[in-house]
């Protein structure tokens, strides 16, 4: 019996909407959970993570300023995409997390059902975070969460997908634009993630999605001074040499934690408070 | 050869041609069963009532009166899935399905939109641009909630109510269905829901739509009939909860009916909303403001700004504006694109509306009508805007609910706010004027559910809708909503 | 049905109804009639121009909104590259758009540079075609008087039927109204009976409130047309400019019994646009300014949709792009 051979993909970056090769033209090696090869994949550079986060403060404003139900939309059907292409994603969990396909695919159903979650706080947000202040004197005044703008992700090391959604997706569901450096050594779940994004109506440079050498590119994520936030869970070794670049201007950090519910701490972790004092009178 | 220019009188006024959206989008049956426990009943096995397009008085289906017994059914099957399977659904399974409806109504919004017209006499551009995208806005919202009921703020694991027994208007049915069916499902209940005498079509084709969700059998029930249906709802034993949207009558005996039994109950009543103009108003949004807020939906809106209140300094350039502009509105086929004011609902509803008006010349206040030509068949009535009303005139205390505005001045602030106040209702006020503190302080002092500033009639799931006093109690929208079928 | 009749005043702006425009001979005069004028609610005035847009225009009513939107196009070119053989093709495609089909109407006018219109004067000789010249500085304005007033000058005698001038913004924004004023005024005064067409250049003005204050002041000052944009700046018209510009006219137009024309100018390329404003026009100001007297597209790709879908109409199928000249 003749086996058809067959047609490999390639694995790209995900900058501002398209799909580029480093510009570097670097790749490395990922291997699946028992050592093998998989992929070359492609290794962003500095200069890649400088256009990442450039596409995302220019995509930030728009995406914020879009309805929290069209965000909420835009969520849900990126759900819908990584449920239709389920299959295809659990392979990748399992290769990537040394799975059988019945825990993969449980894992994939997991992920998609958490994006759904991520999908219902766009119009929600606010509603919990935000309120009106009571305050003494002829004043209405009000808090409202909004965005701290590009936050950037050091998406987990081992969760490949499931904590990949939610180290993105709860900045982005309020608002921020997302620059995430996907696992080092389980990246394709990620970056097919990120290709859905694609094809979910998100817009270009909301979700940038990188792949690469964590040593070497954290401390560009973490010192770049035109981002708002940083998300260190996949640099637990280094989130204190990372936190102290951040500082130069004063970024937001989410440091790793274990226990307690880490989606809604992250849900907070990259959002301000405005408020707004009013006169009431005559 | 010379080409000519065009003389504009070659063209005349741009009266724009129909353009009639088809009414074969509708796919209707000839006659319509009970839906109950997932599946329609026999057409056969019920009396028949016809449903008729109220722009042509043509009949467009019949439909099941649920007698008692009928009533009964819904309601234990509607019991038997919250026993057995709605209860034990867990959260993110119920989001998941509420996502699957709103997703459905997205999918089928136009075919919705033309049967909406139809049974209702509503403009397609209202049901094709408000009714159905809210509709469906509604169940996405609260499939969101459905998944995170503890961060509501109800407490870290809120209980749903069990049974829901849902009773909703003839003016926005199938909107007025999902501000029902969504938070209730999203809490965890089952439904038992009951349309408008006059306009069950859109329900009918959820009920088609929560079949393709393959929503669980018995999560929720549809019975369409009259009053009859809505009293044994009312009094079954097994409901825990009684949704009511409607007239403040109703309401009155609803709430007399079921009290002293440990039923919950929520009353979205009628209205008689106050539009006030200050003399800093921006002048042409505000006069679209108006006819937004008394014309819409042919009037027939509970939260209607069915009084203007005007600054007398500006009185006369107000209605000099708003005359020009009822003029102008399109009177007519609800399925044309072009239409603004489609048909009264029903021929009951138009002789309440005539009524009214004859009392208000009566009382000596000045009609005006739109000049524009109504069609021969079918429920029509002008845009009318009554001047010299005074506080005393029926037309300035009774719900209308019809395309007629009566309009009142004032001087002062205080005095527009007592104005405002003075009527047993308080669901919506509408406040014109570009001083935000101005604005504010109005909005402090108004008795009403809702208040708009600069702009009328706007929903949104987000926000809380409902009333004060007489225009009922409860909210829909927002977390409040959530709460009426919480156990908090 | 009795009618209560009101009386008919301005936008709050205390004029008697047709009793001529006021004079202003002070800026004091000029701050407090602006000043009076309602404000905008941004918020309701796109929600209204969004509806608008949401009429759907059949049949009939297509076919001669497109004939009376063709009428009203000022065929445009305004580059640094313009010839006098770009300049003849363009008065060629005014004059006869569509060479297969005589009963199509001519455009308005064309709108070229100072320099150019002598050339198109001569090309159009015999027509119906108007011949517009963009001046004073277009199209920054940025020049003073005198080198305006010279502009302006030198596009009549050459022959210009309308003159599109452009107001100071700067001067705006800065609250030198009266200069602005001014400027209009003088303007108006060399055109004489030539057509003056006064560009706000809303994109540069940013919110609705300017542009009504801006509209009134270009009426008073003697403008026969007020006029969006230049197409020279990121923003050009928008149909709720368009819908604040139409409302300004009309209740100019009632307070003074003078109606001045409305053309809207840069990024308007689709019939089914062209459709919206006249739609716009037909229910904010009235059918009064369904005419090229008083409406106008500036725009230059425009035309060849127009007499696409007007070929669409006529064939029933739709049709390719080929079927008329670049021009």
């Amino acid at each position: 019996m003749s086996e058809r051979l067959d047609v490999r993909k390639t694995y790209k970056l995900l900058i501002d909407g398209a799909f580029p090769r480093s510009e570097s033209g670097r790749t490395y090696e990922v291997l699946d959970a028992r050592g093998a090869f998989v992929a070359n994949v492609a290794r962003a550079s500095r200069k890649d993570v400088r256009d990442a986060v450039r596409a995302a403060r220019a995509a930030q404003p728009r995406w914020w300023s879009a309805s929290a139900y069209n965000r909420g939309q835009v969520l849900y059907r990126w759900a819908e995409m990584a449920e239709s292409r389920a299959g295809e994603l659990a392979a990748q969990v399992a290769a990537a997390e040394g799975l059988d396909a019945t825990d993969a695919r449980a894992s994939v159903g997991r992920a998609v059902d958490r994006l759904v979650w991520y999908a219902g706080w766009t119009d929600k947000v606010t509603q919990v975070l935000g309120g009106a202040n009571p305050v003494a004197g002829p004043f209405f005044n009000f808090s409202l969460p909004v965005p701290s703008g590009v936050v950037a992700v050091l998406a987990p090391r081992d969760s490949s997908l499931e904590g990949f959604v939610d180290a993105v997706a709860a900045p982005l569901c309020v608002g921020n634009a997302v620059v995430a450096l996907a696992s080092e050594t389980r990246p394709l779940p990620a970056v097919l993630l990120g290709e859905m994004s694609a094809t979910a109506d998100l817009p270009g440079g909301v979700v940038n999605v990188l792949t690469g050498s964590l040593d070497e590119l954290a401390p560009v994520l973490a010192s770049h001074e035109d981002v708002d936030g940083l998300d260190l869970e996949g640099a637990p070794d280094a989130a204190g040499e990372l936190a102290a670049l951040a500082a130069a201007t004063i970024t937001r950090v989410l440091f790793p934690r274990t226990g307690g519910d880490a989606s809604l701490r992250r849900l907070r972790a990259f959002v301000e408070t405005t408020t707004v004092w009013h006169t009431v009178g005559q | 050869m010379s080409s000519r220019p065009l003389a504009n009188s070659e063209l005349g006024w741009l009266a724009y041609d129909p353009a009639p959206e088809s009414s074969s989008l509708a796919r209707l049956a000839p006659s319509y069963g009970l839906f109950i426990d997932g599946a329609f009943t026999d057409p056969g096995a019920h009396q028949q009532v016809p449903t008729v397009n109220p722009a042509t008085e043509a009949t467009l289906a019949t439909v099941a009166h649920a007698a008692a017994a009928d009533v009964d059914r819904a309601v234990r099957a509607a019991r038997h899935a919250y026993d057995t399977v709605w209860s034990v659904t867990s959260g993110a399974e119920r989001a998941k399905y509420l996502y699957r409806i709103a997703r459905l109504i997205q999918e089928r919004a136009r075919e919705l939109a033309v049967v909406e017209t139809l049974d209702n006499g509503k403009p397609i551009r209202e049901s094709r641009d408000v009714d159905i995208p809210l509709a469906a806005a509604h169940f996405f919202y609260y499939a969101g909630w459905a998944d995170k009921l503890e961060h509501a703020g109800f407490g870290a694991d809120p209980r749903p109510l069990g049974v829901a027994g849902q009773i909703i208007p003839w003016n926005f049915p199938l909107l007025m269905a999902a501000w029902k069916l969504a938070p209730a499902l999203a809490a965890g209940n089952t439904c038992v829901l009951k349309p408008a005498e006059t306009t069950p079509l859109s329900a009918l084709i959820l009920a088609e739509i929560l079949q393709q969700a393959e929503l669980p059998p018995g999560v929720v029930n549809i019975v369409t009939g009259d009053g009859a249906t809505g009293a044994a709802l009312v009094e079954h034993p097994g409901v825990d909860k009684i949704a009511f949207t409607g007239s403040t009558e109703v309401g009155r005996a609803i709430q007399a009916r079921v009290a002293g039994r440990a039923t919950h109950l929520t009353l979205e009543l009628g209205g008689k909303g106050a539009n006030i103009v200050f003399d800093d108003a921006p002048i042409d949004e505000m006069v679209e403001g108006i006819i937004d807020g008394i014309f819409f939906n042919q009037g027939h809106v509970c939260c209607a700004g069915s009084r203007l209140l005007v600054q007398e300094t500006v009185a006369d350039e107000v209605l000099r504006r708003l005359q020009r502009r009822v003029e102008q509105l399109r009177v007519g086929d609800p399925l044309d694109k072009n239409t603004d004011v489609g048909a009264i609902n029903s021929r009951a509803q138009l002789a309440r509306i005539e009524e009214l008006v004859a009392a208000g010349e009566r009382e000596g206040a000045t009609r005006y009508s739109s000049s524009c030509a109504l069609p021969e068949h079918g429920y029509w009535f002008a845009p009318t805007v009554f001047t010299d009303v005074s506080q005393s005139h029926r037309i300035a205390r009774e719900e209308i609910f019809g395309p007629v505005l009566s309009v009142l001045t004032f001087r002062t602030p205080e005095e527009a706010v007592a104005k405002a106040n003075n009527t047993t209702y308080g669901l919506a006020c509408g406040v014109w004027s570009e001083k935000g503190s101005r604005t504010l302080w109005v909005a402090q002092r108004l008795r009403a559910g809702v208040i708009w500033a600069n702009t009328y009639n706007r929903f949104d799931p987000t926000s809380p809708f409902g009333g004060v006093r007489e225009s009922g109690f409860g909210r829909e929208g927002g977390r409040p909503g959530l709460a009426a079928y919480l156990d908090v | 049905m009795s009618t209560t009749t009101l009386p008919t005043t301005g936008a709050r702006v205390r004029l008697t109804a047709g009793a001529g425009v006021p004079v202003v001979e002070t800026e004091g005069q000029l701050r407090s009639i602006l000043a009076s004028l309602s404000g905008v609610d941004a918020v309701g005035a796109e929600a209204r121009a969004a509806r608008l847009a949401t009429r759907s225009i059949k049949r009939t009513t297509k076919r001669a909104a497109l004939d009376l939107a063709i009428s009203m196009v000022d065929l445009t070119t305004l580059e640094g590259a313009d010839t006098p053989g770009r300049v003849s093709s363009l008065c060629a495609k005014a004059w006869r758009p569509d060479a297969s089909d005589p009963s199509t109407p001519s455009a308005a006018a064309v709108c070229v540079y100072p320099d150019l219109v002598a050339h198109a004067r001569e090309r159009l000789a015999g027509s119906s075609v108007k011949v517009a010249a963009v001046a004073t500085a277009f199209p920054s304005g940025r020049a003073s008087l005198a080198v305006k007033l010279a502009d302006v000058r030198d596009a009549l005698d050459a022959g210009a039927d309308e003159i599109d001038m452009v107001i100071d913004r700067g001067a705006f924004l800065s609250g030198r109204l009266g200069q602005v004023f001014d400027e209009v005024v003088a303007v108006k005064a060399l055109c004489g009976d030539a057509h003056l067409k006064v560009i706000l250049e809303t994109g540069e003005l940013v919110t609705y409130d300017n542009v009504r204050r801006a509209s009134w002041l270009a009426m008073l000052g003697g403008a026969d047309f007020i006029k969006t944009s230049t197409g020279k700046v990121g923003v050009s018209a928008t149909p709720t400019v368009a819908l604040v510009m139409l409302e300004a006219a009309r209740d100019f137009a009632e307070s003074t019994g003078r109606l001045v024309g409305v053309k809207v100018a840069g990024g308007i390329r689709r019939a089914k646009d062209a459709l919206r404003y006249l739609v716009i026009v037909n229910e904010t100001a009235g059918s009064a300014w369904l005419t090229p007297d008083l409406f106008r597209f500036g725009a230059s790709s425009l035309l060849n949709d127009l007499l696409l879908q007007r070929l669409a109409q006529r064939r029933g199928v739709y049709v390719r792009p080929d079927e008329f000249s670049g021009d």
